[in-house]
């Protein structure tokens, strides 16, 4: 601890000449709370891959898929059962002489609509019951979540199975089915940000400037709370893909003729002996389907809310 | 904390109570009566109703019911003619759990090694091999990976036989394909645990005075990485009951998923509805061991008094859902 002792004279002391518009100019372009997130997906590539995967396959499943081919994915020809993937029928044909590329596709279709409706209730019966929960709080909260803790307990697929038995499978049973219990962890997750938010200081001062509740959740709480359910809906879609095509699978879900991943899935692992690619390309798909889900998760995770990398 | 467990155990009876009534009304819900056969006499009828308790107020079957149900009787399958539903489970329940246990036993100490490894070697090429394992294991489900192994394994190489239950080797991919998702469930969750004990004060501190690296992972990090493992039981749990329906179902083990699938078939309401409960109550059981154990460990859950289950729906047992961060575990 060397220092030199120097007396401070006022000479030593003057003012620097500050360019009054450097601050502005060093400023970039704000960064908003999409934009910042965006920023960070694109770092990650597998995230980003499987953005670009699922657009293909969704658009296959809906567009492309159905219109290169002039086979329906119903109609039954027994001339040309078990035709391998060949030039007239890419992903060949099943017992029934039905189209494979065609009926995987339709599978995905299936997928891709699970997908839809679980993220839409979600969105809107998660997060508004967890939001009504967290925000109002006190005796309502409290029987709210009374009514939580019960659905929680239940297997979902326990409720599939009930659902299953009161109304015929399918498609609209399965839907059913996610929809009583799909919803429970959104619900979870916004009202424990609605708790934790509703105390803040952003919170009041809107409160004070006279904002009515609707308000403030609407315009203040609940996008704030953006990143936690993104995170959670991106969650939640993989899963509700698996409990579709694992319905299907073993005989619940979507019934023949209609096709499912699952239920080709479950035909083709029953022929995977003789004709192994009935199996391998609806596998193909689905996993194809997950993975990126999943990943994309993972990505929009990291992206959403830094603070979770892990 | 006797009140938190108190707390749970009332909720796990009313869901399981409101389960066990909704599978008896729905049971009376359903389409004609298990004597809707033209050959017997309205005579014959009205005796047989009368001998099963048919003819009572709906009221009164309903408490009969839920009493049978609380001291263990379901009911007898309509399929195989008057056999009881427990029993023809507790007969099968065996051979379910060994499969079922042989594979989490597998599965955690695959999945715990190559968490470890992978944390330890942080952004090595082992750490990548976990991560593209624990990925694909939960995207990868079993009934794609069960005749995958039966074809690989069975078919093409002959190593194990490919159905049925015969001897130890039979249990080898029935549980092997039930494991994957175990091994990347664990994995994944080992994996970032022990990432963030890492980066703890406390790690540097047990370093700076002079630990060796062994004590420093074994005492500090894995005591406190591991710990928190207790909240993928539920999720496991439910996992174990959907996988067994389709691992046995595939490689013809004859357990209570294979049984419950037949019984989807033939149509056996009394046998589905029966398993149905038994499956909840084993659910239900899990979720209770599970917030329990996480009460004892992490004492801010019980303040908060929420459930630590992180993900429990049927597909929905990735366990990564909140886990990690304790505090929002117990607010979620």
């Amino acid at each position: 601890m060397e220092t030199e002792r120097r007396d401070l004279t006022p000479d030593l002391f003057g003012s620097i000449k500050v360019d009054e518009t450097e601050g502005e100019r060093l400023a970039g372009p704000p960064i908003g709370f999409w934009k910042d997130s965006w920023i960070r997906l694109k770092k990650n590539r597998g995230a980003l891959a499987s953005l670009a995967i699922l657009i293909l396959l969704f658009a296959l499943a809906f567009v492309i898929g159905p219109l290169l081919s002039q086979y329906s994915p119903y109609a039954q020809d027994m001339t040309r059962r078990y035709a391998g993937p060949s030039a007239a029928f890419w992903f060949g044909t099943d017992e029934f002489g039905r189209d494979m590329w065609t009926r995987v596709w339709a599978g995905t279709r299936v997928s891709l609509y699970i997908a839809f409706l679980a993220a839409f209730l979600d969105l809107f019966v998660g997060v508004t019951y967890g939001a009504v929960s967290g925000f109002l709080g006190g005796r309502v909260d409290n029987a709210l979540q009374r009514m939580i803790e019960i659905l929680v307990g239940i297997p979902s697929l326990v409720v599939a199975i009930l659902a299953m038995v009161v109304f015929r499978p399918g498609i609209i049973t399965i839907s059913i089915a996610i929809g009583i219990t799909g919803w429970v962890y959104m619900a979870r997750i916004v009202r424990g940000r609605m708790l934790q938010l509703k105390e803040q200081e952003f919170a009041l001062a809107s409160r004070s400037l006279g904002a009515s509740g609707y308000r403030l959740v609407r315009k203040h709480l609940l996008p704030n709370s953006l990143g936690p359910i993104i995170v959670n809906l991106m969650f939640t879609i993989p899963s509700a893909i698996f409990a579709e095509a694992f319905l299907s699978f073993i005989g619940l879900g979507i019934q023949v003729p209609d096709a499912s991943l699952g239920s080709l899935i479950s035909e083709g692992a029953g022929e995977i002996r003789f004709h192994p690619y009935l199996l391998w390309f609806p596998s193909v798909v689905f996993c194809l389907l997950m993975v990126c889900f999943n990943l994309l998760g993972d990505g929009l995770r990291d992206a959403f809310d830094p603070k979770m990398r892990k | 904390m006797i009140r938190y467990v108190l707390r749970r155990v009332v909720y796990m009876l009313i869901t399981l109570f409101v389960i066990i009534s909704v599978t008896f009304f729905i049971s009376k819900l359903l389409p004609g009566t298990p004597f809707a056969d033209d050959k017997l006499t309205p005579q014959t009828r009205a005796q047989l109703f009368e001998k099963y308790g048919l003819d009572e107020p709906i009221y009164v079957q309903y408490a009969k019911y839920m009493i049978n149900v609380a001291q263990g009787d379901l009911g007898n399958s309509f399929y195989f003619e008057s056999r009881p539903v427990t029993q023809m489970i507790l007969e099968r329940a065996p051979v379910s759990a060994f499969v079922g246990i042989q594979a989490v036993i597998f599965g955690l100490v695959v999945g715990m090694v190559l968490g470890i490894v992978s944390a330890l070697r942080h952004n090595s090429w082992w750490d990548t091999l976990a991560v593209v394992i624990a990925v694909l294991g939960v995207s990868v489900p079993t009934f794609v990976l069960g005749p995958i192994l039966q074809y690989v394994f069975g078919v093409k190489l002959g190593l194990f036989p490919i159905a049925f239950f015969e001897s130890w080797w039979h249990s080898v991919l029935p549980s092997l394909a039930l494991s994957v998702f175990v091994i990347s469930t664990v994995a994944r969750f080992v994996r970032s645990e022990m990432l963030e004990v890492l980066g703890q004060d406390y790690i540097t501190l047990a370093k700076a005075k002079g630990l060796t690296g062994l004590a420093v992972i074994i005492r500090h990090v894995m005591r406190n990485a591991l710990i928190p493992l207790v909240t993928v039981l539920a999720p496991l749990t439910i996992y174990l009951i959907t996988g067994s329906l389709v691992v046995e179902q595939i490689f013809a083990v004859p357990g209570i998923g294979e049984q419950f699938v037949q019984s989807i078939f033939v149509n056996d309401y009394a046998m589905i509805l029966g398993t149905s409960v038994f499956f909840s109550v084993f659910f239900v059981i899990a979720l209770l061991l599970q917030d329990i154990s996480y009460g004892i460990i992490d004492p801010r859950i019980r303040i908060a008094g929420g459930s630590a289950t992180v993900a429990a729906s049927a597909g929905d047992s990735r366990g990564d859902g909140g886990d990690g961060d304790g505090g929002g575990g117990g607010q979620t």
